[in-house]
């Protein structure tokens, strides 16, 4: 998936950098250390922007080059925010075979976005993920931590419901 | 002591369908009740009934509560633990023998037929207590090795005697990765677990790290000592916050009992183990990839040789096994190589974990012994296909393995059964399909998958696997020619050969195999401009009969937009240039009256 840079601008509040110069320093030095680091501040800010990724490369001392190529590789690191709510349809085979490309479609049609978009009141972004695990309640979708199973296209409607209310 | 135990399901699955809850809920309720002295709940791993969960058992009667309700939870508590009598209507009905009786679990159709060894301790210990394991003989066989002082060249020949081979999939012998390991010298070396389980719908590894993560901490050392390293890590997913908690703490308790860390057992021998996370990329399941993830760049693999055991971590020697695998060493050490050889067939002993899913009843997790037939494990243990539907295939190996149709059910479930007709063992996802499942389109599914995942290092797997998908796509869309189905062929082989990785060696698996026993399927959707399963959009048409049409409205209420037309008491009609296909009618209709043509 082609990952886009965000183009909102960036806040970040002085707790915010706090904790991840905090983060920075507790990893200096160690083996292997860009990816605990993007993992630790993708916790503090939800996604990695390109002001925080600059600053993780300066204080581990690696190039700026490094770290975005980490950043892009992996499908987990965010390059742009997540909305309020982030709904994840799982793809994985299981969920696959019992229907869930339907639910995913039944979502892009109500909420007017394509998976990893959001939608521009920053309610909700949409992402297809691959398996999380919960093949007994096949087909599954996660709405942050809540976890929705053995959906039929239509209890999308009511679940949106839920959170637009 | 407590006279009775009540054991929940902390599994993914169960947590997912709020077993977390039930289980507090439970602690108010029984200490509400002034129970708590008598009473003890515990959190487990996986039950592997998966489908019914949340699961719950009641000791010392072995009652089997399934889909259990956090409203449920005060009645269990005042009719079962405090009067003495099972609430039947929550118990498993295959564990319901009369009005009166009740049989134990390993009585049902789904516990008959396995075997657990590596699952030995899912859903019996508490996960989160390190002297569970320990009563369980939980390192005792790495505290025999140490304070035995058993030479390291015994405990490989014990390994390779055991004839164990990988259980990520490929099946290499662990002894002769172990004594390649070994040989090798080194001022450092390394052991690495593969707990990057990126197979979608696979969860076999996921759940012995929830419900039994000693196993896996005690067989990493044993390897330590063997090949003579001193520092372990584990390579997880970091969609599996569970599993990273729970080996969190366990390494922490490790650590506190001295069987992690310096001077294990008083034997001068030191080991610890660090966790990493992965974040989201299937490549990285392969060894060179996986290594290359814990050094912290971008994980792409490298060409071998040279191999990891002289060459892997950091450029060290170095030992990567999978999850299942290490899970069942400790009790290789402690019962030797001959118990476990007695196990399985020849070729491949003991057992192997399975992740049921798809389109069967009892999907859940299964452990059962190798040379076991795909038919015992989809019709006796997954107790066949729902809604009265046909087994049409079996897919294993995930994007990398292979489809088994249902004139092959009889095959057994061993490493070289399974390559021999097309297939592959893989990490253990099992997924059943029924004759509404279209073999193209799950081909297309898996390319799909393989086409984001492919780390484009090399251009056979980065270009190839991307025309494969034009192809299918050009196919199931109605367009495609039988020339089409013979280059898809022809570069399936060309990927195969020349790609760097065993992502791109495998990847074109899916399309070869259905090729190999459903190509009737690809002509139909290229001749006939028809899939036969009714699974591809592009080809099937939705009609209302009208001889079975009531006019009832109920579809035209229900489409979305509107493409339906009809009057009250009168047959309707699909417009099909406005229908968008997504099926709500058919769902709806009360008279079976609209069909997929």
């Amino acid at each position: 998936m082609q990952k886009r840079i965000s183009t909102l601008p960036f806040h970040d509040t002085p707790e915010q950098h706090q904790k991840l110069l905090e983060l920075i320093e507790s990893l200096k030095g160690e083996k292997g250390a860009i990816m605990p680091a993007l993992h630790g501040a993708q916790d503090i800010y939800g996604y990695l922007p390109i002001e925080v990724q600059k600053e993780i490369a300066s204080g581990l001392n690696v190039s700026l080059e490094e770290v975005f190529g980490v950043s892009t590789f992996y499908s987990q690191f965010s390059l742009t925010p997540k909305g309020k709510y982030n709904i994840s349809v799982c793809l994985g085979t299981a969920c696959y075979v019992k229907g869930s490309q339907k639910v995913l479609d039944r979502l892009v049609a109500k909420l007017g976005i394509q998976p990893e978009e959001c939608t521009a009141d920053g309610m909700f972004s949409l992402t297809a993920c691959r398996c999380v695990g919960a093949c007994g309640l096949a087909p599954v979708m996660t709405i942050n931590d809540d976890v929705y199973g053995r959906l039929v296209p239509e209890d999308v409607d009511t679940i949106l419901e839920k959170y637009t209310a | 002591m407590f006279r009775s135990n009540v054991l929940v399901c902390g599994g993914t699955g169960c947590t997912s369908s709020h077993s977390d809850k039930i289980m507090e809920r439970m602690k108010e309720e029984i200490a509400a009740q002034g129970l708590d002295k008598e009473v003890n709940v515990v959190q487990t791993g996986c039950f592997g009934l998966c489908a019914l969960g949340p699961i719950m058992i009641v000791y010392p009667e072995g009652a089997f509560y399934s889909r259990v309700t956090v409203d449920d939870v005060p009645e269990i508590v005042s009719e079962h633990l405090l009067k003495g009598r099972i609430v039947r209507r929550l118990l498993y009905q295959e564990t319901v023998v009369d009005e009166q009786n009740t049989k134990s679990l390993n009585e049902t159709k789904f516990y008959e037929k396995q075997m657990r060894l590596a699952l030995r301790n899912c859903g019996v210990i508490n996960p989160e207590v390190i002297d569970e394991y320990i009563a369980l003989d939980g390192y005792q066989a790495l505290g025999t090795i140490l304070t035995e002082k058993i030479p390291p060249q015994q405990v490989i020949q014990t390994m390779l005697d055991s004839g164990l081979r990988g259980r990520g999939g490929a099946g290499f012998p662990t002894g002769r990765k172990w004594s390649m390991a070994a040989a090798n010298q080194a001022d450092q070396k390394y052991v690495c677990c593969n707990a990057d389980e990126g197979d979608p719908g696979a969860f076999m590894d996921r759940s012995i790290l929830e419900g039994d993560p000693h196993s896996v901490i005690e067989a990493m050392t044993i390897a330590g000592y063997a090949i003579g390293a001193t520092q372990g890590y584990i390579y997880i997913r970091a969609e599996y916050p569970i599993a990273v908690k729970r080996l969190q703490i366990a390494i922490g308790q490790a650590r506190e009992y001295g069987l992690l860390g310096k001077n294990i057992f008083d034997s001068g021998f030191d080991f610890d183990i660090e966790i990493r996370l992965g974040a989201g990329a299937f490549v990285c399941g392969e060894e060179t990839a996986l290594m290359t993830s814990i050094e912290g760049k971008r994980g792409e693999p490298h060409v071998r040789p040279p191999f990891p055991a002289l060459k892997g971590l950091f450029e060290k020697p170095t030992v990567l096994n999978n999850v299942e695998t290490y899970a069942n060493i400790p009790q290789i050490m402690l019962k030797g190589a001959e118990w476990f050889r007695s196990i399985g067939t020849e070729k491949s002993p003991g057992t192997k974990v399975f992740a049921l899913g798809g389109k069967i009843n009892n999907t859940g997790l299964v452990e059962v012994p190798m040379g076991t037939t795909l038919r015992e494990v989809v019709e006796d243990i997954g107790g066949g296909i729902p809604g009265g539907h046909k087994f049409k295939a079996a897919q294993t190996g995930g994007p990398s393995g292979g489809c088994i149709p249902a004139s092959l059910i009889d095959t057994p479930i061993d490493y070289d059964s399974l390559i021999a007709i097309g297939s592959m063992m893989g990490s253990g996802g099992l997924i059943v399909m029924d004759e509404t499942t279209c073999m193209v389109d799950i081909a297309k599914f898996f390319l799909e998958f393989t086409v984001d995942e492919s780390c484009g290092k090399c251009t056979p797997c980065r270009v190839g696997t991307r025309r494969l998908l034009e192809i299918l796509d050009k196919i199931t869309s109605g367009n495609g020619t039988l020339e089409d189905i013979d280059r898809l062929e022809e570069l399936c082989y060309y990927i195969k050969e020349n790609s760097l990785c065993g992502l791109g060696q495998t990847a074109p698996n899916p399309v070869l195999s259905t090729l190999r026993y459903f190509r009737d399927e690809y002509i139909a959707h290229v001749t006939e401009h028809r899939c036969p399963a009714g699974a591809c959009k592009a080809l099937t048409n939705y009609v209302i009969d009208p001889e079975k049409c009531k006019g009832c409205t109920l579809c035209a209420r229900n489409c979305p937009v509107g493409a339906i037309t009809g009057t009250v008491k009168n047959p309707h009609v699909i417009d099909t240039s406005k229908c968008i296909k997504c099926g709500v009618c058919q769902s709806k209709c009360k008279f079976n009256a609209i069909e997929k043509k």
